[in-house]
């Protein structure tokens, strides 16, 4: 078990054509999952990488029965992308694309709050169920079949945290990217929920960062919700307020969103904070 | 991107909302000449992209010209809060009965668009939100639908608004909306909204953050921006794609990905150092992208050593070695570097940096301690294995 994407996860590449999307589409390919449509308006009927381009998510999920969809296309398509995947009854979307415009994602929630397709990110490394299904970016070695989930906001620090986990033989159950911008399709609360659900999943481990409260929502939601044992990490406790740092999501606003008050939150339900990237996986061993 | 006051209300102007009448200025003679042109008591507001302006001595009444130009002499050329004072403001002076606030923001936790009213305005609204809360009504805006009026109206009611002025606090509201979503705003403020002795309301100050995000659609908004405002090797970084934030440390980081360059500040400072800034290379690491990035972290003065973190992730670390090389070549330094690569050929890549005599670390903490250790003068730049 997993949560999200396994071996039965039948995917669609939306922007496969593209540069990004080929060179990710093979490395996805190589790692196992499985690839059975790719979308690009006016290159339906080629075929790239053995794998059938349609113009539309609607004729591909009709033609291959796609259950999942990975987008690679820039940032002035993208909302029309997870848009068109979601009304093509696509179960799970997940958005790499970094750079949308904030009120064109506050549309697209609005819209997919009425659909049941779920949107991991944007902005965002993906989703991994190591040795069953790659979605993502990420790079599939340096992940091990096991019992952790992770969840992140972050790409390369969940890498770092990933590449520890596994030096020391602890695998992971799914690693998800949910994505640095201030507003996504999947926060902290939906993946604790579906990790606490999953039978596979027997630790979680929680990165966060500055800007927002989601790690806050998240800490109240585990005291009430999360019977297994949780070990975080919050980056930016020497970020300065009001300036972005790299993640469109990340910044201290109005002195809200600081390292401080999340980890403060975290650890008043007992949830341990790693101190550096290094520690979580330390942590993680002790509650195994 | 933060636009000045006199850009913002301007923009207000544009969907319909009254604000006073003005004009900006940079020398005290201009702002005489203002004065004059309006024929009333005018206030002089400094321009700079900095909060609590009034308190730091950069906004002045003055009555007559004279006075104006005395004062905006003073204004001009002030350091407020690290920032010069290039430009001010001149507008008419308003006869302030009651000072409201209206603002708009992006609340991340509902992912909707809401607008904020209190009648507790002129004053920090954070300030009022962590005083008094319940001074603060908002209502929530389905993107779908817009503002509506009854919703407008309801902010008026519940902040205590008398009646007479539901329809112009509306008009303004409904300006103020359209505004944002026009500019792709991801803030908009009038603080104070004011209501005049004769009955009719202004704006009399003006705040709005734009959506870097959005800026490829309004080329228009994208020339309102404010070099000067801007620390050069902040406008250089986001000329080359990069994103940097510079920190009062003395260890430079260059490292890929923004939760990771958060992390490697973070432990710096865990083991006794100062991050010098906050620098995100993004993937790839070419030669070029390195060599930008190295630059605008040594031209900090304050840096003492460099510490690149670089998760390889799907990118070769011998390639990412080789372009760090090639960015040296660009650009001679005495500053220690210590580096740290992980991914793919990672052992290829620390070889060829230690032969290029730079320190090399496997682990980020292991990093990190050389870093600062380097940056003490603790550190010989010989090869460490």
């Amino acid at each position: 078990m997993s949560i999200l994407v396994d071996k039965n996860t039948r995917l669609v590449v939306q922007g496969l054509t593209g540069r990004e999307g080929m060179f990710h589409a093979a490395q996805m390919i190589e790692y196992g999952t499985t690839i059975v449509a790719g979308v690009t308006p006016g290159k339906g009927g080629q075929e790239v990488l053995g794998v059938p381009i349609f113009n539309t998510v609607a004729e591909a999920r009709a033609a291959t029965d796609c259950n999942a969809s990975i987008i690679y296309v820039p940032a002035r398509f993208a909302p029309d992308a997870i848009l068109e995947a979601a009304d093509a009854g696509v179960e799970l979307i997940v958005c790499i694309t970094e750079g949308i415009p904030v009120l064109d994602m506050i549309a697209v929630r609005a819209h997919l709050e009425r659909l049941p397709t779920r949107l991991i990110g944007p902005n965002c490394p993906g989703v991994i169920t190591p040795g069953e299904a790659k979605v993502g970016i990420m790079p599939g070695r340096i992940h091990k079949p096991g019992a952790v989930g992770i969840v992140s906001r972050s790409g390369t620090l969940t890498y770092e945290a990933v590449a520890a986990l596994s030096e020391m033989g602890i695998g992971q159950s799914t690693v998800v990217g949910i994505g640095g911008d201030p507003i996504i399709g999947s926060r902290f609360v939906d993946i604790l929920a579906l990790f606490q659900q999953d039978p596979a999943t027997k630790a979680i481990v929680l990165i966060g960062e500055i800007g927002g409260n989601d790690e806050e929502l998240a800490a109240a939601y585990i005291r009430e919700h999360v019977t297994k044992p949780v070990v975080a990490f919050i980056a930016g406790q020497t970020a300065p307020p009001g300036k972005r740092m790299g993640h469109a999501g990340a910044i201290i606003s109005g002195g809200k969103g600081t390292a401080a008050d999340k980890i403060k939150a975290l650890e008043a339900v007992g949830v341990p904070v790693a101190h550096h990237p290094g520690e979580i996986a330390e942590l993680i061993a002790q509650r195994l | 991107m933060k636009l000045h006051e006199y850009q913002a209300k301007r923009i207000f102007a544009q969907y319909g909302i009254p604000i006073p009448r003005g004009e900006v200025a940079t020398s005290p003679t201009q702002v005489r000449d203002i004065a004059q042109r309006l024929g009333k008591p005018v206030v002089i507001k400094a321009q700079v992209l900095v909060g609590g302006r009034g308190k730091a001595g950069g906004i002045k009444l003055a009555r007559t010209p004279d006075e104006a130009e005395a004062k905006a002499d003073a204004i001009l050329g002030m350091n407020l809060k690290g920032f010069t004072v290039k430009r001010v403001l001149v507008d008419e002076a308003s006869d302030i009965h009651q000072e409201l606030y209206l603002g708009l923001v992006i609340d991340r936790a509902r992912a909707r668009v809401v607008m904020m009213a209190s009648a507790e305005g002129g004053v920090d609204i954070e300030e009022v939100a962590a005083t008094k809360p319940d001074a603060i009504k908002t209502v929530v805006i389905e993107p779908a639908l817009g503002l509506r009026s009854y919703q407008a109206i309801g902010l008026a009611s519940a902040i205590g608004l008398p009646q007479e002025h539901f329809r112009a606090f509306q008009q303004i509201a409904q300006g103020l909306y359209d505004a944002f979503i026009r500019c792709d705003a991801e803030l908009a403020e009038i603080n104070p909204l004011v209501i005049q002795g004769d009955g009719t309301l202004l704006a009399l100050d003006g705040k709005m953050v734009l959506d870097d995000n959005a800026l490829f659609r309004h080329p228009d908004l994208e020339e309102m921006r404010d070099l000067d405002e801007e620390a050069p090797a902040e406008t250089e970084a986001r000329i080359n794609g990069l994103s940097y934030v510079k920190l009062d440390g003395e260890i430079g980081c260059m490292v890929n990905g923004a939760g990771l360059a958060m992390a490697t500040m973070d432990i710096v400072k865990h083991y006794g150092g100062a991050p010098a800034n906050f620098l995100d290379i993004g993937g790839g690491a070419r030669a070029e992208k390195v060599a930008a990035a190295l630059r605008i972290i040594l031209s900090d003065p304050n840096v003492k050593a460099v510490l690149f973190n670089i998760f390889g992730g799907i990118t070769r670390c011998d390639e990412v070695a080789r372009g760090i090389l090639a960015a040296l070549e660009q650009v001679p330094t005495k500053v220690p570097m210590v580096a740290r690569l992980v991914g793919t050929n990672e052992e290829e890549g620390r070889a060829i940096l230690a032969e290029a005599h730079m320190t090399t670390a496997r682990t980020l903490a292991e990093a990190a301690q050389k870093a600062v250790a380097a940056a003490r003068g603790l550190l010989s730049v010989e090869v460490v294995r």
